[in-house]
């Protein structure tokens, strides 16, 4: 095709002929880049969620993911599922249920900010928790992460449902700095008051939603162990 | 811009781009990734070496490809190259560590519309032959990747004390917090373009004060 | 989707994380552009103008490459969609109204290698929004960017009759400006809690 004469006509041909052979080389590329990394990427993400999930359920050895089916059910997560409404169950070395790591996720001071925290269904508590994905302000309210007395807060939040089973026995409640006396009490950080109250707030979203509708079906998850 | 005759044309296509005709510095190019994760060194190395990877890699299908594409669709194809780097750099990143990938976030991707890389494909690439535009991309990459680390370095030494991680101060020390904000993205990047502006100032005037018949030698 | 109020989105995309002066996205045209106020308010209402329609664009791509289980085609065909449409709507545009055209014109094809286009349209998918939250984010990414626009125009024809050493003129300087901006929108967060 070196030869075209220079008129109008003859000119497309050699156009589409580029166009259509560099797709089909990027698009060759791309899926074979894809087919290449696409396991270890998906084992990569495996091994995050893990940790995140040991991390804040400390006394978990292995984890199942479930999601919520039809507003009430739970079930073991299938390969390609929707990522949202999902809870992670933590079991111990027997396989014994220890509790649940819950998402949750809310507006901060700069931007929404993403939790993963533990929910041991023992003593109804909440016993750790990691921020996922924050843009918090470097040195002031990115110490929602790394405060070790803010964190302190998370080592036995009270999260108890009421008589009825449907709702928390006292929501869980952002304080000013120092001023924590009841267990359901989140102490907030000086410097910080927007966005550890947000994590508060975040925490008590999140907990009202999931805390009820696991405990009416713990045993979606005791007979699924892994 | 045909080919030149220049006695060594292989160290000049790599070395301009490292400070004479620097992208970022010089000629002020591709900010928004350059900005937007210098915060520490390590993300404004791994940006760079991505970009290096991109500019390289596109570069070399550009200019092997230059006598099959016809000019009507020539940015379209460059685009789609492009695009197609870009995207293998993202699940690279993704396979190697997904902290550094949450890091730069969307910003991997927005490589894609880096001035810089369809600049250099565009003005360079698609007129020289394989060689002489590998060594470009090559030199322009590296000229990329040192603005980023300087950019990078600044930032979080004076932002976070530490560089690449490792503290550099006693303990007490208090970071400025303001360097790891956006806002000192541009105090920074601005910095180093006066720095650069006087530079090149004082080597006009000091060329024009040894060759006062006509400096024909001056940078631009 | 996400549970946020449509206002909080819009105040988030628009001050709070405003694209230049905290995601630095658009640098190119903030920088070229804004010395004069007219065409700093043009441009801006021209990008807002993309922003709204390749919004919708994305939002559609991303819909089809989830159906077809085809993520890894999402950059390309997000930046061969709105390449696309920066020229149909420049086309249209010129068919419609030629006075429109003129005063527009010179900016669209600026446009497609802006990268608060690109930008926008990865991080309403990053955020999964849904259709209406989407159009907001996207109305209030283009006033932020026409706001930071405009109050840099409005500082640079201030500074043309500063006196200034030549060293510090271009853009090492719009670049502190530009800081110092940067610094002003910080006051605004928290506004979306």
């Amino acid at each position: 095709m070196s030869a075209a004469p220079p008129g109008e006509q003859p000119r497309v041909w050699p156009m589409y002929r580029a166009m259509v052979g560099v797709g089909l080389m990027c698009g060759l590329l791309i899926v074979g880049v894809f087919q290449w990394t696409g396991p270890r990427i998906a084992r990569n993400r495996a091994e995050a969620l893990e940790r995140a999930i040991f991390q804040v359920l400390p006394a978990a050895r292995s984890s199942t993911t479930f999601r919520l089916v039809d507003g009430e059910r739970f079930e073991p997560r299938g390969e390609g599922d929707a990522a949202d409404s999902l809870v992670h169950a933590g079991y111990d070395a027997e396989g014994e249920l220890v509790g649940l790591a819950l998402e949750g996720r809310g507006m901060g001071y700069q931007d929404v900010i993403h939790v993963l925290f533990g929910y041991a269904f023992a003593d109804e508590t909440v016993v750790g928790i990691r921020v996922l994905e924050s843009r918090e302000t470097p040195g002031l309210g990115d110490r929602i992460e790394t405060d070790p007395g803010f964190l302190a807060n998370f080592d036995a939040l009270d999260v108890r449902l009421d008589e009825s089973g449907s709702a928390l026995a006292h929501a869980i409640e952002p304080v000013k700095p120092g001023e924590k006396t009841e267990a359901w009490q989140v102490d907030g950080i000086t410097g910080a008051t927007i966005s550890s109250v947000a994590i508060a707030n975040i925490l008590d979203q999140s907990a009202a939603f999931w805390i009820p509708r696991i405990r009416a079906r713990l045993d979606d998850f005791r007979g699924a162990q892994p | 811009m045909s080919d030149e005759s220049v006695p060594t044309p292989g160290t000049d296509e790599f070395v301009k781009g490292l400070w004479r005709e620097n992208p970022v510095f010089v000629q002020v190019l591709g900010m928004c990734p350059a900005l937007a994760v210098s915060n520490t060194a390590r993300n404004a190395l791994a940006m760079g070496l991505a970009t290096l990877f991109v500019l390289v890699g596109s570069n070399l299908v550009v200019s092997s490809l230059r006598h099959f594409v016809p000019r009507q669709v020539r940015i379209a194809t460059y685009i789609l190259v492009i695009a197609t780097f870009v995207t293998v750099v993202d699940y690279a990143i993704q396979a190697i560590s997904l902290d550094l990938h949450k890091a730069l976030g969307a910003f991997i991707s927005l490589i894609v519309v880096n001035c810089l890389i369809l600049g250099r494909a565009e003005a360079f690439a698609s007129r020289n032959h394989v060689g002489t535009a590998l060594l470009d991309a090559l030199g322009m990459g590296t000229g990329f990747v040192l603005a980023l680390l300087s950019l990078g370095a600044v930032r979080e030494i004076l932002g976070s004390g530490s560089l690449f991680g490792v503290p550099l101060f006693h303990e007490g020390f208090q970071g400025w917090v303001v360097m790891i904000l956006p806002a000192g993205g541009f105090f920074t990047l601005a910095g180093w373009l006066l720095l650069f502006n006087w530079l090149r100032e004082r080597r006009a005037t000091r060329l024009a004060a040894l060759e006062p018949v006509g400096a024909t030698g001056g940078g631009r | 989707m996400s549970g946020e109020p449509l206002w909080a989105i819009f105040v988030n995309a628009s001050l709070i994380n405003n694209f230049v002066l905290a995601y630095f996205l658009g640098l190119c045209p903030f920088l070229g552009v804004s010395g004069k106020l007219a065409t700093a308010s043009r441009m801006g209402g021209a990008v807002t103008f993309v922003m709204l329609v390749s919004s919708v664009c994305a939002f559609g791509i991303q819909r089809a490459l989830v159906a077809i289980d085809a993520p890894y085609l999402r950059l390309i065909s997000f930046i061969a969609v709105i390449a696309s449409t920066v020229q149909l709507v420049e086309m249209f545009v010129k068919k419609v109204s030629p006075e429109l055209f003129r005063q527009l014109g010179i900016f669209l094809p600026l446009i497609t290698t802006n990268c608060a286009i690109l930008g926008l349209a990865l991080f309403q998918t990053n955020k999964g929004y849904d259709f209406v939250e989407c159009l907001v984010y996207a109305l209030g990414a283009g006033a932020g960017f026409t706001l930071a626009l405009v109050l840099m125009a409005g500082l640079r024809e201030k500074l043309e009759l500063a006196s200034l050493p030549d060293v510090v003129r271009g853009a090492a300087l719009s670049l502190v400006l530009a800081g110092i901006l940067s610094i002003t929108f910080m006051g605004f967060a928290g506004l979306g809690s």
